[in-house]
């Protein structure tokens, strides 16, 4: 490969966001030339100065006429972008890279091992009908989370918080029943939206008022939601759009045929067979932004023949992740390496060796665990995750050279997360991941954690787990999530088979800056972020 | 001697419809509500997302009243419903505000369909048999199926791809709002409509050709024929009105399936009708909005076959006056 074609290869790996930028810097440094190409990347491309003005409207994949404002739900990215993402503000958000950063929170620092959390709170700040944000705004935001008869999503994650009390007009403390490095972090969750208080406790989620960028002007549950400028917004310059009209276009087809049409200006969730059509039209763009989300075959750990760390080995190494990541995912995700931390969470150490399709090795450990061959039933459905029927049978093939027979069992679609998910010892699941490596190993590793799928209980993973959390310095900590990785890697009952990518098409006239891929939709902040070139 | 007058034909025979409808119409409502509750998966599940923990779960099921048994939950839904009242959805907003303008959105597609397609397809089926078997009924009957057999996504497609993608005479995005104007709207419908409307023309095309076929084959026409009437003018006078009956069903078979079977082309379009609304509240476990979106489907048919069967008595003396 000559320096120019491999640079371009790079670039390339780079746009699919198959290596991280760290790494692309590394390799193209290596040519000595990285400075030269910067124009090559389109995604590398922020050096242009936002511009103000324009009505942006995107096509959104999940709109449901169930979507209410109500922040104990919002299930989906239509929900959570419109109201958590562009009408409201968290205390904190999590920038692009990974990193958290105050938002309504003008500063946040821990105190006492991090079991108390001192949130200083921005001044000057209005909600839209032009009243004041005020410390009992943000202590009923999450009260409403926290009663006793709360349906909300977050009330689990809220469970470690004591007691929240204000500590003067414009600080908040946050009480923990333990420390947590990484509350911060969970102050971005999305449905922790700060909203309006009622009189007597409660917040006023229905009259659709927040502090965000933008102000709702019309919103039809299933169908769009419209929204204008807010003119008082906290953020230096910020939004850039005049109007926003989120459009829900469930179908595929359509969202592409809409944006295709020009009748939005960018739409997400593309689908993976049309992003070579899109990137041959000249007046569209792709972009490809690793996501936390992953996609994995989990076995339980604590029935037979799972029950045996050799045989996880044997299964992990039996199956060849490039392949089906080339062709089932078509190249647009990243091969997995048993662990459920992606690149972009801080602390991420990739593991080592990479879990590649090795049949001796697989066949080597087999042979430590007594076995000639094993069998697995490994249930399945189109609902699991994309592709994951063709994944399964990808799989089964890799695997059986190594002498493991693996029976694809095809559950129905239909009710797979009740019946199947948590319930079978070997079934595949879809992770939408969390920004830290404490949130989502509480989530799904721990020995006690809700969705232990693989029903795994390290001893000194759990240990490592408590420790980590409460430990405020931060060599210490990258060590201990480091091992902790590892020991998921080596032990763990899970095969990621790959990460995927957030994958949005737009317009060449609208323009972004880093995309983050902690959450979708640009971190839910796309409506503020993004701007019209011309 | 008892002297029955047709207006008592027609209105025994709605009483009859009426309280048959209303009887299947509860059958539907039991049938679905048990089906929809033995579906895997909740309300909770669904709106809770990947936060769905067991315990919000649990939380939500008891505020939704869900931990009732089936049978009590039914009966309060159902004598609510007798009174007119659909009750609230799980969203806690009524369940009225949340069908009533899809199903409005609906009718209006639906009737601006019906509206072309079904005077067409009765000319059409004239001129079909006008020239049967000649150059124009080949032609629209080779049409016609084509169109039919083709499923009616792949019309919409090609609509779009025609129309809106190279022609950009359209747009492809039928998502009408509230915000918009009049003019807008009906541009926005075009498209779809034109769809329903190839989608329904063969079949009521066809069977107003069959059922005049059928009565040109009677002697009374080859009577009309010997007395030198101009074949149009013994179609039109002679033939049409006694075949509407068999017409009239067909018609109302496809104005029930413009209203309540056309999920797909909604899907394609992004019409926000009332399909959409069935489709996500299954998908939601929103229980009371899918059983009112079953119940206004099976209101359709039952009304629109009964509308059928009145025309078909009105248009035909000897079930006017029936012995």
């Amino acid at each position: 490969m000559s320096d120019m074609n491999e640079k371009k290869y790079w670039a390339m790996e780079l746009s699919k966001g198959r290596i991280s930028r760290r790494e692309f810097l590394g390799r193209t440094l290596a040519l000595g030339a990285a400075t030269a190409m910067s124009g090559m990347i389109p995604s590398l491309a922020f050096a242009e100065e936002p511009k103000k003005g324009g009505f942006f409207r995107i096509g959104m994949s999940d709109p449901s006429q169930q979507d209410t404002s109500d922040p104990a739900t919002w299930p989906a990215s239509f929900a959570q972008s419109v109201f958590s993402g562009s009408m409201c503000n968290n205390l904190t958000e999590i920038s692009p890279d990974g990193s958290i950063v105050g938002d309504l929170a003008e500063s946040f620092e821990p105190a006492d091992n991090a079991k108390k959390w001192i949130f200083k709170i921005r001044q000057g700040v209005t909600f839209h009908n032009g009243k004041s944000l005020t410390v009992e705004d943000i202590i009923q935001s999450y009260q409403y989370h926290m009663t006793a008869d709360s349906t909300s999503g977050a009330r689990t994650l809220l469970q470690q918080v004591d007691t929240i009390t204000a500590d003067g007009p414009n600080t908040i403390v946050f009480n923990l029943k333990a420390g947590s490095a990484d509350f911060p972090f969970l102050t971005a969750d999305y449905h922790l939206a700060i909203m309006e208080s009622k009189d007597g406790g409660g917040i006023n989620w229905e009259q659709m008022v927040g502090t965000g960028a933008f102000v709702m002007e019309n919103f039809e549950p299933g169908v769009s939601a419209k929204m204008k400028r807010n003119p008082n917004y906290h953020k230096n310059n910020k939004p850039y759009f005049d109007e926003v009209e989120f459009i829900g276009i469930a179908d595929w087809t359509a969202r592409l045929n809409a944006l295709v049409t020009d009748e939005v200006d960018a739409i997400i969730d593309v689908d993976l067979r049309n992003t070579s059509l899109i990137e041959r039209n000249s007046g569209l763009k792709l972009s490809r932004v690793p996501a936390l989300r992953h996609w994995t075959f989990d076995m339980d750990t604590s029935v037979e023949p799972f029950n045996d760390p050799n045989v996880r080995l044997a299964l992990k190494y039996a199956m060849d992740r490039d392949e089906i990541v080339k062709k089932v995912f078509l190249g647009e995700a990243a091969r997995g390496n048993d662990t459920p931390v992606a690149n972009i969470v801080p602390f991420f150490k990739d593991p080592t060796p990479q879990h590649g399709y090795d049949i001796e090795k697989a066949k080597e450990y087999l042979k430590k665990a007594g076995l000639e061959t094993v069998t697995a039933n490994l249930s399945c459905a189109d609902t699991a995750f994309p592709g994951a029927m063709e994944a399964a049978a990808l799989y089964k093939e890799q695997a059986a050279k190594a002498g493991i027979v693996i029976n694809i069992v095809r559950e129905a679609e239909d009710g797979y997360w009740d019946n199947v998910w948590l319930k079978k010892p070997f079934n595949a699941s879809d992770w939408y991941g969390r920004p830290t490596c404490d949130w989502v190993f509480s989530v799904g590793y721990a020995a006690d954690a809700a969705w232990n799928n693989t029903h795994w209980k390290n001893e000194r993973f759990n240990e490592l787990l408590v420790e980590a959390r409460a430990e405020t310095d931060q060599a210490k900590r990258a060590e201990q999530y480091a091992e902790m990785q590892q020991i998921v890697h080596d032990d763990g009952g899970v095969i990621t088979v790959a990460f995927a990518n957030w994958t949005y098409a737009m317009s060449s006239k609208v323009s972004t800056a880093e995309i983050g891929g902690a959450l979708p939709c640009d971190n839910l902040r796309m409506a503020e972020r993004w701007w019209f070139t011309s | 001697m008892q002297i029955i007058t047709s207006t008592d034909v027609v209105t025994k025979l709605l009483a009859q419809r009426l309280a048959l409808g209303l009887l299947s119409m509860f059958v539907v409502s039991v049938v679905i509500f048990v089906a929809v509750n033995s579906l895997p998966g909740s309300f909770a599940a669904a709106v809770l997302g990947q936060s769905a923990t067991p315990e919000a779960v649990a939380a939500f099921n008891q505020k939704l009243g869900l931990d009732q048994p089936l049978v009590s939950r039914y009966l309060t839904w159902l004598s609510a419903t007798v009174t007119g009242d659909f009750g609230t959805s799980f969203t806690n907003r009524p369940v009225s505000t949340m069908v009533m303008p899809r199903l409005w959105n609906s009718l209006k597609l639906a009737i601006s369909a019906a509206l072309i397609a079904v005077p067409l397809a009765i000319t059409l089926g004239a001129i079909c048999v006008r020239f049967v078997n000649r150059l124009p009924d080949r032609i629209l009957s080779a049409t016609t199926l084509s169109t039919i057999s083709l499923p009616e996504f792949f019309i919409a497609y090609l609509l779009i791809l025609v129309l809106a993608a190279k022609l950009q005479l359209l747009p492809s995005l039928s998502t009408i709002r509230g915000s918009m104007g009049f003019a807008d709207q009906a541009i926005r419908m075009i498209l779809p409509v034109l769809t329903l409307v190839f989608v329904t023309l063969a079949h009521m095309m066809r069977a107003t050709r069959a059922a005049l076929l059928n009565v040109m084959a009677q002697p009374y026409i080859e009577m009309a024929r010997l007395k030198g009437e101009p074949e149009t003018r013994i179609i039109l006078r002679h033939a049409l009105p006694n075949a509407i009956g068999s017409i009239a069903s067909v018609v109302a078979l496809n104005l029930a399936y413009l209203i309540a079977g056309v999920v797909v082309v909604e899907a394609v379009f992004v019409y926000p009708g009332i399909g959409d609304t069935m489709v996500s509240a299954v998908s939601n476990r929103d229980i009371p909005v899918v059983q009112a979106c079953a119940l206004i489907f099976s209101a359709a048919y039952i009304l629109l076959n009964l509308v059928a069967d009145i025309i078909a008595i009105a248009s035909n003396p000897r079930l006017m006056h029936a012995r």
